[in-house]
């Protein structure tokens, strides 16, 4: 099977919609699970890797859940496809990086996505877009019940499920959200929330771009806990962190469009002119800009369609993707070029942004 | 400045990170950085380096203070070095092969140092048998105490039935 005919085309990715995903853009629960009586991956033989792989596959691919999933080995994969894997956000860097002994099953819907041996034997994800944490939480861990019957657990009375590295002991839960948090950005009040989000034992990151700098406007809430604490809690307790930032999140879009609107109009308007002129553009460059004309479209400066459009040009203009639209190697340079195209040519009809009027002055001023 | 997980190349992708009330800073090589999965949405092994990478440290405080050797798992043959090398554990046996020098780590690191979440049902099923169990064993002992001998026939009945049935799963290898 074709990785590349299998995934949906990212005009359909796009489309999906969850609650709140004008801020929320996916969220996904992830377990990781190890078999009792094997090594762990990264110190494991590969004979030892393969047995293993062996041993969960069938399992995994016999679920319900994953009827007509993809399922294949690491080494099967070319760097290209496991590239635009990695960027679908579906395996880690560090999965794509494996080979023989390593493996991958991906439902249908794209809404499981198991790693065979990444760090841990198992590691098994529901990806649900929009704000839907509980309901991701409840698709993994039907998964897992169902697993427990077929594989030997490694699970300790007081540990709890024992795995590779010690931040992930006991539930071996990791839940997060991607957000799109344009407005914090542009209020200057993103330190403030990543601080007091970090205090909340949860972790806070972007997640393009290096160190401390979040490209697109874009960051992931996660937990960093997972012994002492039941994965409903931790569920929750995201769940409820959430929820604040998404209504920081507002406040602060609805506190620019009355205080500062130039400053907001000006940075959508300048993303447009980018995006629709740029001959040579990079990654980099591409998704800030992107991020700011989604900011517009939530705010009703562009038409209906286009949120839809920027989150399919976030997909598309990443390097793999970009790369598998063409046959020749392409060089950094050459992306930058083929990117700008590419941009020009699906902005070609979207009209220019227009300020939303002024909010009509209500006689019951507070 | 050298990379603080290769030790080799020059670091050039700093991090800093705040978890819970703890600062950490990162310095790392582009190779590591990449290879380590940093900003990386599904991999998560950021947060996971530099706990890892504080947890050697804590082991080794703990080896030198009980014996000084250096611990080695008997299963897998994994021991100290290895793990500050590659911040993982080797095999589900580690745990009570590192179990010492694990345990401030977990408690820093965790939010409690026991697993109160999820357990695979068969064990599920054995633990509220055996808290069960306990909990008649208790109020049995009362009963004695406060003699009442009633109370107490009914409670030794109800422990003879329940133990009479097989217990639902074999305590698994802890
Ligand atoms: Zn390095
Ligand atoms: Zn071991």
């Amino acid at each position: 099977m074709n990785i590349h005919t299998f995934l949906a085309p990212p005009a359909e990715t796009a489309r999906r919609t969850g609650p709140h995903d004008r801020i929320v853009l996916s969220s996904r629960v992830r377990l990781a699970r190890n078999l009792r009586d094997f090594s762990f991956p990264g110190w494991a033989k590969k004979a030892e890797r393969l047995t293993v792989v062996d041993l969960i596959r069938p399992a995994v691919e016999q679920l319900p859940e994953l009827a007509g999933c993809f399922s294949e080995s690491m080494d099967k994969l070319s760097a290209l496809d496991k590239q635009i894997l990695v960027e679908r956000h579906l395996i880690s860097r560090e999965h794509a990086a494996r080979g023989a002994g390593s493996a991958l099953a991906l439902n249908r819907e794209e809404t499981l996505c198991v790693m065979i041996n990444e760090e841990d034997h198992l590691r098994m994800q529901a990806l649900r877009p929009g704000l839907q944490l509980r309901h991701a939480w409840e698709a993994v861990d039907a998964v897992d019940s169902q697993l427990e019957q077929k594989l030997n657990y490694a699970f300790s009375l007081e540990l709890g499920y024992l795995t590779a590295c010690p931040t992930n002991l006991g539930t071996g839960i990791r839940v997060s959200a991607m957000l799109h948090l344009p407005g914090l950005v542009l209020a200057d009040q993103i330190n403030a929330i990543v601080q007091s989000v970090s205090k909340l034992g949860l972790a806070v990151r972007g997640l393009y771009g290096e160190g401390s700098e979040a490209l697109g406007n874009i960051f992931q809430v996660s937990n960093q806990r997972t012994l002492g604490e039941t994965e409903p809690a931790i569920v929750e307790r995201l769940e409820k962190v959430l929820t604040q930032i998404i209504e920081h999140e507002d406040n602060a879009r609805t506190n620019l469009l009355e205080q500062r609107p130039k400053i907001l109009f000006n940075q959508i308007g300048r993303a447009y002119g980018i995006l629709t002129n740029a001959h040579i553009i990079t990654s980099k460059e591409a998704i800030n800009m992107l991020s700011f004309m989604r900011l517009g479209a939530d705010l009703g400066m562009f038409p209906a369609t286009a949120r839809a459009l920027t989150d399919e040009l976030f997909i598309l203009t990443q390097p793999a993707h970009l790369q598998r639209l063409h046959t020749g190697k392409l060089s950094a340079d050459e992306r930058d070029l083929v990117r700008a195209d590419m941009i020009r040519e699906r902005l070609k009809t979207m009209e220019r942004p227009t300020p939303p009027p002024p909010p009509a002055p209500s006689p019951a001023a507070d | 400045m050298k990379c603080c997980v290769c030790k080799e190349r020059e670091a050039t992708v700093h991090l800093t990170q705040i978890a819970g009330d703890k600062i950490q800073k990162l310095d790392l090589c582009e190779e590591c950085a990449r290879s380590k999965g940093v900003n990386d949405p599904t991999g998560f092994s950021l947060a996971d380096l530099l706990l890892g990478l504080g947890a050697s440290q804590e082991m080794e405080q703990a080896a030198a203070a009980t014996k000084g050797g250096e611990l080695k798992c008997p299963r897998c043959g994994f021991t100290q070095a290895d793990y500050k090398k590659a911040g993982r554990l080797g095999c589900p046996d580690c745990y009570q092969t590192f179990a010492e020098g694990l345990k401030s780590l977990l408690k820093t690191m965790h939010k409690g140092p026991r697993h109160i979440g999820k357990a695979p049902e068969q064990l599920r099923r054995h633990l509220d048998f055996k808290r069960h169990l306990a909990q008649l064993q208790r109020q049995l002992a009362q009963a004695i105490e406060t003699e009442d001998f009633e109370q107490a026939a009914v409670l030794r009945d109800e422990i003879k039935h329940l133990t009479a049935k097989p217990a639902p799963a074999s305590a698994p290898r802890k």
